[in-house]
């Protein structure tokens, strides 16, 4: 099995902890994994904010960096979603304004490959209990892209209560929007800052000391105001709570 | 409030104070969640709800299709049944056809029940210029005129208004409006409910014209249907001697078979019921019975343009259940003015761009309030991919340009020349790294700006993920 590493330009640039913990994670598991370091970004923030054309070399550079690969792995669900809700639908649309049918095939060859890490792990690994310690109590917010457009359901959770040590305390309103949006956290930074306010203040109530999600563009968000407010949780993505092992347990 | 939608400023701006307005948040907060989670309750009941919302998708996505022939079914069955049909292209036309048909009755008076579409064309505005007065029936509709307001919500016209201010309206305007509110009103609900009761039965029982909308119209039988939890509304479809109905274009359904597909969707969706409390269908002028004359104006104003277009035309599926306004974040804390237009939340931030155009500053700033998070897509009950439909709309915005939309584009261009080129990309991951020790917490620069008002920014890596990369699993021989 073939398998690639789509680390997202996030994590690349911001949080290579993540990208390095999958690494960890899916070699500990006896995967190979590869990284094509000709991937940049899947276009997610330019097609929502209204550049489609823009986007289309960014699709080419996915189709071309991931060929060859059966499957696409990324601890990113919005990024996943974005390949998998979208390339499509800029691919049908060039083809109507006459550029080519290549970018409907890049679509078409990345959609059924490209899946989220918690999808890889409990649907082609088929494993729920990846041999992780993380001796800490942890909140989870499931990010509406993983959560709405992915459906992932309950396979972050089922990986989280299978870590051993780990207490998995319920998030209130956990299934509601953080604020996040990509540039909508710029474009309304009034009403995005109100929904963040009350995502954290949900994580707190909890008395957890990890919130713990699978995007770190929310995490990031989530992160900046948890910061900014001194409060006691701190963010953390799944796939460095699932790399961690007893052996290795340092937090 | 002004009274007026004319001018409101754009979305992020508008959404300023309400977002900082505590009563405000709290009285949505409450209210979008209790309907939320009885919506949730009542639709679970149903085994088979997953189909009913896919053929209500198709029967209005057929109708659409054939929207001109419906039409023209409708219009022979009402005209066949006793009414008159007026078309109106837009706004100003279908005032005047109203207003014309209440002067020629030599009334001054006009008794309503709500409707979305006489809101969306500023009907009260625009008989009160010809010097008649148009008076609200529906609770929440009256709550709002009574205090010069604009209704927020498209089901709870007053849903961000709580009973103690609810109260404080109705003693100070009733009197003006009519009869005064009693001595010594209190909050209790059943108390402000009497008190509406008896100011509207006097209105009731003069009015000579009534003016309302409808949920459906069925072609076959040139039949309109009005679906309403208080009864206000059957007693001005049934007591004036003139009706006159302004619907929009894409309210027509093809039988009465689709109707009870829609009885059961709307309800459920909207007010969490079962079935709603009170069903009025009306059919042309029954003799000594009703209204002896009965019109029919048929609104455009925009819809067949939104019709031309292949992903937004979705938006015209709408059956104003307001199921998207209650799960919506963003709705929650911006409140319902801030659209700037009769249609809020998520339908409104794709309804309304595509029945006025994307030229002004409100209008262009809508589809941008949203952070397609897709619960609104999740709860439509015929399917209406909302977030589709805005990212679409962000693309004619962003072609359009204007304010802001002239740096965004020139950002866009450079970020993608840099994702063309991993090199560069990686240089910059580099440099930044590098430089961590130096950004600051807070940054005064555009697009950070509004970022670091509320958030710190991140704190950047001593190395990229791809440098680690290179160092510990490339090239593969040394592993």
């Amino acid at each position: 099995m073939r398998v690639a590493l789509f680390a997202t330009c996030v994590n690349d640039a911001v949080y290579p902890t993540t990208a390095i913990a999958t690494v960890t994670l899916l070699e500990r598991l006896g995967i190979e994994v590869d990284f094509p370091a000709e991937q940049t970004c899947c276009g997610q923030p330019q097609y929502n904010t209204g550049y489609r054309r823009e986007t289309e070399p960014l699709v080419r550079r996915m189709g071309r960096a991931f060929a060859g690969y059966d499957y696409v792995v990324s601890p990113s669900g919005s990024c996943v979603a974005m390949v998998r809700d979208n390339y499509l639908r800029i691919g049908t649309k060039a083809r109507t304004e006459g550029r080519g049918s290549e970018l409907t095939e890049v679509a078409e060859s990345l959609t059924p490959r490209t899946v989220e890490l918690t999808e890889f792990l409990v649907d082609v690994l088929g494993v729920t209990d990846v041999g992780a310690y993380y001796p800490h109590t942890v909140t989870y917010h499931p990010s509406c892209h993983g959560l709405r457009t992915l459906g992932l359901g309950d396979r972050p959770r089922r990986l989280l209560e299978a870590v051993k040590g780990l207490e998995l305390v319920e998030l209130p309103g956990a299934d509601e929007c953080c604020g996040f949006g990509g540039t909508f956290a710029v474009k309304n930074p009034d009403v995005s800052a109100a929904m963040g306010t009350d995502k954290i203040r949900n994580a707190v109530s909890t008395g957890a000391e990890v919130l713990c999600g699978a995007d770190n563009s929310c995490l990031m968000h989530l992160g900046g105001m948890l910061r900014r407010q001194d409060s006691p949780i701190r963010p953390l993505h799944i796939a460095e709570i699932l790399a961690t092992t007893q052996a290795e347990a340092h937090t | 409030m002004s009274g007026t939608y004319l001018g409101m400023p754009a979305f992020p701006t508008a959404v300023r104070a309400s977002t900082k307005d505590t009563q405000l948040r709290a009285n949505l907060t409450h209210a979008t969640h209790t309907i939320r989670d009885k919506r949730a309750k009542a639709v679970a009941e149903l085994d088979d709800w997953a189909q009913l919302r896919e053929a209500g998708k198709d029967i209005k996505d057929q109708t659409l299709h054939h929207l001109d022939r419906y039409l023209l079914q409708l219009e022979t069955q009402v005209t066949a049944a006793g009414g008159v049909v007026h078309w109106a292209t837009d706004a100003a036309e279908a005032n005047r056809i109203v207003a014309d048909l209440v002067k020629a009755k030599g009334e001054t008076e006009v008794v309503k029940v709500k409707s979305m579409a006489t809101q969306e064309i500023g009907l009260n505005e625009a008989l009160a210029a010809e010097g008649i007065t148009a008076y609200e029936t529906d609770l929440a509709e009256l709550i709002v005129q009574l205090g010069d307001d604009l209704p927020s919500h498209i089901l709870v016209p007053a849903i961000h208004k709580n009973r103690s201010e609810i109260r404080d309206i109705f003693i100070e305007a009733m009197g003006r409006w009519g009869r005064p509110a009693p001595d010594g009103l209190s909050d209790n609900p059943a108390d402000l409910a009497e008190a509406a009761r008896l100011h509207l039965r006097e209105k009731f029982l003069r009015a000579k014209v009534a003016v309302s909308g409808a949920n459906f119209m069925v072609a076959e039988t040139g039949t309109l249907v009005v679906v309403e939890s208080e009864g206000n509304g059957r007693m001005c479809l049934t007591l004036p001697e003139t009706l006159i109905s302004v619907v929009g274009i894409e309210k027509v359904i093809p039988t009465w078979q689709d109707l009870g597909v829609f009885l059961q969707l709307l309800p459920r969706s909207s007010t969490a019921e079962r079935m709603n409390p009170y069903t009025s269908t009306w059919t042309g002028t029954t003799g000594g019975d009703g209204p002896a004359e009965f019109h029919l104006v048929l609104l455009d104003n925009g819809r067949t343009a939104t019709l031309a277009d292949e992903v937004g035309r979705q938006a015209l599926r709408c059956i104003r259940c307001s199921a998207c306004l209650n799960v919506c974040p963003v709705y929650e804390r911006a409140g319902g003015h801030a659209y700037g237009s009769p249609y809020p939340g998520p339908i409104g931030a794709i309804l309304t761009p595509q029945l006025r155009g994307i030229q002004s500053e409100v209008d262009a700033s809508l589809p941008y309030a949203s952070s397609l998070c897709g619960a609104c897509y999740e709860v439509c009950p015929v399917a209406i991919d909302i977030p589709e439909v805005l990212v679409h709309l962000r693309e004619q915005v962003a072609d359009q340009g204007g304010k802001g939309h002239r740096l965004e584009a020139a950002a866009i261009r450079a970020a993608g020349w840099i994702l063309g080129h991993p090199a560069v990309l990686a240089a910059g991951e580099r440099a930044a790294s590098k430089t961590r020790k130096l950004h600051p917490q807070k940054s005064p620069g555009p697009g950070i700006g509004p970022w670091t008002e509320t958030r710190d920014l991140p704190e950047m890596p001593a190395e990229p993920f791809r440098d680690w990369w290179k160092k510990n699993r490339s090239p593969k021989e040394g592993r």
